[in-house]
């Protein structure tokens, strides 16, 4: 008989080098997972989101339906949001994104209507009073002078994306999810670790990237502040 | 639709509603959880707010842990805290989880209101000779209420939302019958346990609606 290997994964460390090292293919498996679920949820909620707030922001008696359908949806926890949608989809990563494009679509629209509404007024008669039709003015004067709080609304439905994943862990398809969720039956302290520190700086890298694409875009509001 | 009317029996069935396992047990296990953890919550969060608010420091930090708090995954923190030695002790894990996530909106919406009293009011209650104690409850206490109560609701939503998550850690509560349902692949069972946490949340979030609606002028929320 050989004894155990006196190593860090032996011992079942928090921290364990080992660990990275022999686990490197799952664990990037997880993080591309991860990305591919926030990424084609949040597109696909900004997508959505963009004709219900222009729409909202159009026809005053819409607003109040589609601000309150969206407090609704937003106030339902991701678990039962993922099991309500449990019938409709299977256990399937669609399911994943279906919740996810929900809780997205909600901060989105809330934060593309307040940066339509922020438009001054005086802005949108000078636009008419230069010929812009409606669907002009749309587009290059409301969406772009909305685009602070589009992008802000855009970083932080971005950053609860990441951690919501790990909630699809339940249906198997939850990125670095799965990984804390098997470490979790397995007491498996280094996975549970490793997975929960990658989400972090997965939604931290996300938040930097989307701050950096938000002053390219808005170089205006970098003037009025310096 | 087929799924629907077996989640309805399901919930209708006498059965489910007793016992430990019980629908009942289950309400009555996250009920305590939420209040008990938004008590705590409040306990810590709302003082620190306010001297913070009313001393005009510490900004950033009360500003930021909101945006903290959303990019720290709520099942990873669960999970972390379980592994712990503290994963013996019972609820704990669940309950230090839920302070966890429900501080940082408390800690933010007080924050801001106190720093959004009028400086006009505060600058005359301060020429009144009104001390350092008499401004913070009789000005900027009253004047930022809306806010604070705003932070105590969006905490209480959360809590209902991270104790359900609890039970995928082993934690009690209305997600126990989610996570159940799961095990014994039963999808009625998922959907009616979705739907009970669903009308839970749904249910403080209208009973705060209801509240704010019918306080008085001064304490109403601005925010819809």
């Amino acid at each position: 008989m050989t004894a155990p290997p006196d190593d860090c994964l032996a011992r079942n460390d928090w921290i364990c080098g080992e660990y990275l090292t022999s686990r490197r293919e799952i664990l990037w498996d997880a993080v591309v997972q991860h990305l591919q679920l926030t990424v084609v949820s949040v597109l696909i909620g900004l997508l959505l989101a963009v004709p219900l707030a222009v729409a909202a922001r159009r026809w005053r008696w819409a607003a109040g339906p589609v601000l309150g359908l969206t407090t609704v949806l937003y106030t339902i926890p991701s678990l039962a949001m993922f099991s309500l949608l449990l019938p409709v989809y299977g256990l399937s990563a669609s399911l994943v994104i279906a919740g996810l494009v929900l809780y997205s679509l909600t901060l989105l629209v809330r934060n593309i209507l307040a940066g339509l509404r922020s438009v001054p007024e005086e802005t949108r008669q000078a636009a008419r009073g230069m010929g812009y039709g409606p669907i002009r003015m749309l587009f290059a004067v409301e969406l772009p002078l909305s685009l602070p709080a589009a992008m802000a609304g855009l970083r932080i439905a971005t950053v609860s994306a990441v951690s919501l994943v790990t909630v699809g862990a339940i249906v198997g398809h939850g990125g670095l999810g799965n990984l804390i969720y098997t470490g979790m039956n397995t007491y498996f302290k280094a996975q549970v670790l490793t997975a929960s520190v990658l989400c972090v700086v997965i939604a931290i890298a996300a938040d930097l990237l989307l701050l950096g694409v938000q002053r390219l875009l808005t170089p205006w509001t970098r003037a009025v502040q310096s | 639709m087929n799924t629907l009317s077996s989640a309805w029996s399901w919930l209708t069935s006498a059965a489910h509603w007793s016992g430990d396992d019980g629908i009942w047990h289950r309400l009555g296990e996250h009920l305590f959880l939420t209040v008990v953890c938004l008590l705590l919550s409040c306990l810590i969060a709302l003082p620190v707010a306010l001297v913070l608010g009313h001393l005009g420091k510490g900004g950033a930090l009360a500003v930021n842990i909101s945006n903290v708090g959303r990019a720290v995954p709520t099942f990873a923190v669960l999970v972390l805290l379980l592994l712990t030695p503290l994963g013996t002790h019972g609820q704990w894990p669940t309950i230090i989880a839920l302070v966890v996530f429900a501080v940082p909106p408390l800690l933010t919406n007080a924050y801001v209101g106190m720093r959004e009293v009028d400086r006009d009011v505060v600058r005359a209650a301060r020429g009144m000779g009104m001390t350092g104690r008499q401004l913070l409850f009789h000005v900027e206490l009253p004047l930022a209420f809306p806010l604070v109560l705003t932070g105590v609701r969006i905490a209480a939503v959360q809590l209902v939302a991270t104790a359900t998550l609890a039970a995928l850690a082993g934690g009690g509560g209305l997600g126990r019958i989610i996570t159940a349902g799961f095990n014994l692949a039963s999808t009625p069972q998922v959907v009616a346990g979705a739907v009970l946490v669903a009308g839970f949340a749904l249910l403080v979030e209208g009973l705060f609606e209801i509240a704010q609606r019918l306080a008085p002028e001064w304490a109403r929320g601005r925010m819809g």
